[in-house]
């Protein structure tokens, strides 16, 4: 496993949101995070980048991260697309995508920008404009390029989908199917759609109230009809 | 006419003293959204430095780098064990502190250094230059300003770490995110703003004569010059510097006297405020959510 | 805060008024105790209690940090000390008037400022007060500053043919000043308009989704501020008995954020310590060295944000808090 977490606990305040969770992301594989809203799926991200206060082990190929600084545990492999796609909205679509590569220090870093841009072809349209002025879509190809420049092996990604209309999140769907697999990039994906989610996940886990409620590998997951009813709706 | 070109020319020549200022207030105001009310005191403790080193024996320009270099690190040191430990508090306990660092330093200032107005020496040609248009001074602490700003834009448009700490500044949570080491990036840009001053205080020091409060009066033209070009963009900020320097100038000259000048700081900030609050150049970031 | 009483009642079990009595008596006790120098300091003290309450309005309960209190106590010297001197006015007369120009100074620099909130206010009051040594120098209205050489006035003696000196009725004359505008900020401050002058500093969006009309409440609160520091100044120049511009650098209105944040940011009783700082300890700190007061002054500063940042009255509210428990 590249990444475990073993009895986490989390929370922004005097409370905890997550009540000890264990779960598991193995190398290279897509691993998605379901629940329903306030379940604690951004929570966990969080913890793991070392955002907020936590208790419990989360080990990166079994090293620890906890209490790590986050630029330290993203200095470790981990990229966080996180929710609102933290965009750099002053600076250039450029000076973003240099910033995904800020911590690299070897030659690929230019082959890397062609990539994304084979990937993203309309970063390259809008390279030299102010990153703010994208629409939702492409703030959100930008946020995936920016983690991917950063070469991880794992990459976290909170909700890619959403406010971005059904084409536009097929299309980034596709795109990370591909990046998956010629990149064996692990992945944590936090989905409100689940059905999405488990289309390209290998395993998942179901997350509620700050608790595991229910894991295992994404096809059985999609198959068993009560999981589905109570849990995904629909 | 020659007068009123030699005081535009003047008005430039100082305008780059408040550009420097008034650029640092701005690299700080960026990272933090604190106005340091203490840049023009630590800026004339750097002076100081600077004129012990000179009268130590050190030749002008080593004297020059060497006292951008201790500015440097003590604007990262106050920085780390001021700034640092108060990172959450609130805008009234910063602002607290930045006096306290106003008091401290241009007391200890005056403690070591004493009160007395004191001569400073003066690398360039010290004369009128081009039939009395201009001093050598003038020009040559243009040229400094000039290079100073020049490098400033280049670090931060061009190298990674000017890069990062633009990031840092606009949005510190992503910057974590890729990995940049944001409480450093503050700390820099706290050394580098104090650098920046350091190097006005050096280049005004021969005009104005070096004394403990010798930048209260920049600071505030600073201020003004920020204001007008917008306390959010350093590029406006320099702008601004020169704008405010020549108006500065022209109006001592011309219209108020030379009596009046801190007033006339004061009536731009004011007419910025009532006119065009967010100054010349303050950016609206687009933003299509 | 209004809960300080209360607690002390508590504390000491007796009746309110006892001890607004007993206050009294410390208060007025110096007259007949303490040397005529010593009186004229506690008479200052009194005197910066009344100016830093000014800024305690603005910058503790408001919120809105203003650097620059220091231009209204001068311009409120130098209104008492211009209408007794060249026009021959009665020095009570002088302070209504003091209050009534800063008023509306503090509205016209409150105003532009105001409106965009955020540092714009300490940015503007700073530079106001850096400017003010000069303005006060200005040749074209030298005839009524007396320019750098400033304006000597003369004390006034005891009225009524009371057997007190000068000294000794200066003391109670600011004292019942003082006592006067602590009862109304008190009372200012309990009432609706000081929660809202609270809730803007506590809750701003909030307060403006309730429809208040925030850049118009905090104006008028900088003016009220204005008007009690401007007060403070008048009373200074009677009790000094001279205004020169450099006694009003910009060090005046750092004096007074000073004395705020050491007595106590946003409290009533704070500013009669802070008036009591600024008095007195320089005057201990000056023996050590010429910048010393300057020095321990920004070390005592950031020693009490760091430690106790409700300053003196802060600490003696938990002190009582912890007697009482």
């Amino acid at each position: 496993m590249l990444l475990e977490v073993k009895g986490l606990k989390a929370g922004y305040g005097p409370s905890w949101v997550l009540h000890g969770i264990d779960l598991a992301v193995a190398e290279g594989g897509v691993t998605a995070l379901l629940g329903a809203n306030g379940a604690g799926k951004t929570t966990t991200l969080r913890a793991i980048c070392g955002m907020i206060r936590t208790e419990g082990e989360i080990l990166l190929a079994g090293k620890r991260l906890n209490g790590l600084a986050t630029e330290n545990i993203v200095r470790q492999g981990v990229a966080h697309v996180p929710d609102g796609r933290g965009t750099f909205m002053e600076l250039t679509v450029e000076e973003n995508m240099r910033l995904g590569a800020i911590t690299r220090h070897d030659r690929d870093v230019a082959a890397d920008f062609e990539r994304m841009f084979e990937l993203f072809p309309r970063l390259k349209q809008r390279f030299r404009q102010q990153a703010g002025t994208l629409s939702g879509g492409e703030q959100q190809m930008l946020a995936i390029a920016r983690a991917l420049l950063l070469r991880p092996r794992l990459l976290l990604m909170d909700e890619p989908s959403f406010g971005l209309a059904p084409l536009i999140v097929q299309e980034i769907f596709d795109i990370m199917r591909r990046v998956q697999r010629e990149q064996r990039v692990a992945i944590l994906l936090v989905e409100q759609n689940a059905n999405l989610a488990l289309e390209i996940a290998d395993t998942a886990f179901l997350l509620e109230t700050g608790r595991i409620v229910v894991s295992g590998t994404a096809a059985e997951i999609r198959q068993d009809e009560s999981i589905r009813r109570s849990y995904l709706g629909y | 006419m020659n007068g009123f070109i030699h005081q535009v020319i003047a008005g430039i020549a100082t305008g780059g003293i408040y550009a420097s200022v008034a650029l640092a207030l701005v690299m700080i105001y960026q990272a933090t959204h604190h106005v340091n009310f203490a840049q023009g005191e630590m800026a004339t403790f750097s002076t100081y430095i600077a004129l012990t080193l000179v009268q130590a024996g050190l030749p002008f320009w080593v004297a020059f780098f060497a006292t951008v270099g201790v500015s440097f690190c003590l604007g990262v040191l106050i920085e780390r064990v001021l700034m640092r430990p108060m990172a959450h508090a609130t805008v009234l306990t910063h602002v607290g502190l930045f006096i306290g660092l106003v008091l401290v330093v241009s007391n200890l200032t005056g403690w070591v250094f004493d009160y007395t107005v004191k001569p400073f020496p003066t690398p360039f040609h010290d004369g009128p230059l081009l039939g009395g248009l201009v001093t050598g001074h003038e020009l040559g602490s243009t040229a400094v300003t000039l290079v100073v700003l020049g490098l400033v834009y280049v670090f931060f448009r061009y190298t990674r770490l000017g890069l990062a700490m633009r990031a840092a500044a606009y949005n510190p949570a992503s910057a974590r995110l890729v990995g940049v080491r944001v409480g450093w990036m503050l700390a820099l840009g706290w050394g580098l703003a104090a650098g920046i001053g350091a190097i006005a205080g050096i280049m005004v020091a021969p005009v104005v004569f070096l004394e403990p409060n010798m930048m209260l009066g920049i600071l505030l033209y600073a201020f003004a010059g920020a204001l007008l070009g917008g306390i959010d963009n350093p590029g406006g900020a320099v702008v601004g510097g020169f704008a405010v320097g020549v108006i500065e100038n022209l109006g001592g000259t011309y219209i108020v006297g030379t009596e009046l000048k801190l007033t006339m700081a004061l009536v731009i900030i004011i007419g910025v405020l009532l006119v065009k609050p967010a100054g010349l150049f303050g950016r609206v970031v687009l933003s299509r959510v | 805060m209004a809960s300080e009483t209360p607690l002390l009642k508590r504390l000491l079990g007796v009746d309110q008024r006892v001890f607004w009595a007993l206050g009294l008596v410390l208060l007025v006790a110096p007259v007949f105790t303490v040397e005529s120098y010593r009186l004229f300091q506690l008479t200052l003290a009194a005197i910066y209690a009344i100016a830093i309450l000014g800024l305690n309005i603005i910058t503790g309960y408001n919120g809105q940090i203003s650097l620059g209190h220091g231009a209204f106590y001068a311009v409120g010297a130098y209104v008492a000390a211009i209408m007794m001197d060249k026009m021959g006015l009665p020095y009570w007369s002088t302070l209504p008037a003091a209050a009534v120009i800063c008023g509306l100074v503090g509205f016209g620099i409150g105003f532009p400022a105001l409106r965009l909130g955020g540092l714009y206010l300490a940015l503007t009051t700073f530079s106001l007060a850096v400017a003010v040594p000069q303005l006060l120098k200005y040749k074209g209205i030298e005839q009524w500053t007396g320019g750098v050489q400033g304006v000597l006035v003369f004390k006034p003696d005891a009225p009524f043919g009371l057997p007190l000196s000068s000294d000794q009725y200066m003391y109670l004359f600011t004292l019942a000043m003082a006592v006067l505008v602590f009862v109304l900020v008190r009372n200012l401050m309990a009432s609706r308009i000081g929660r809202a002058i609270m809730a803007i500093r506590d809750h701003g969006l909030a307060a403006e989704a309730m429809g208040m009309d925030i850049a118009r409440l905090k104006t008028n609160t900088f003016a009220v501020s204005a008007m009690i520091t401007g007060l403070a100044g008048a009373l200074s120049a009677i009790a000094v008995e001279f205004v020169s511009p450099d006694s009003f650098s910009v060090n005046l209105s750092i004096t007074l954020f000073v004395g705020m944040v050491v007595g106590g940011v946003a409290s009533i009783i704070g500013p009669v310590f802070g008036g009591l700082f600024v008095v007195f300890v320089p005057n201990l700190a000056e023996e050590i060295s010429k910048a010393a007061p300057g020095v321990i002054y920004g070390f005592i500063l950031i020693l009490f944000l760091f430690v106790l940042p409700g300053g003196v009255a802060g600490l003696l509210r938990r002190l009582v808090a912890r007697l009482l428990r």
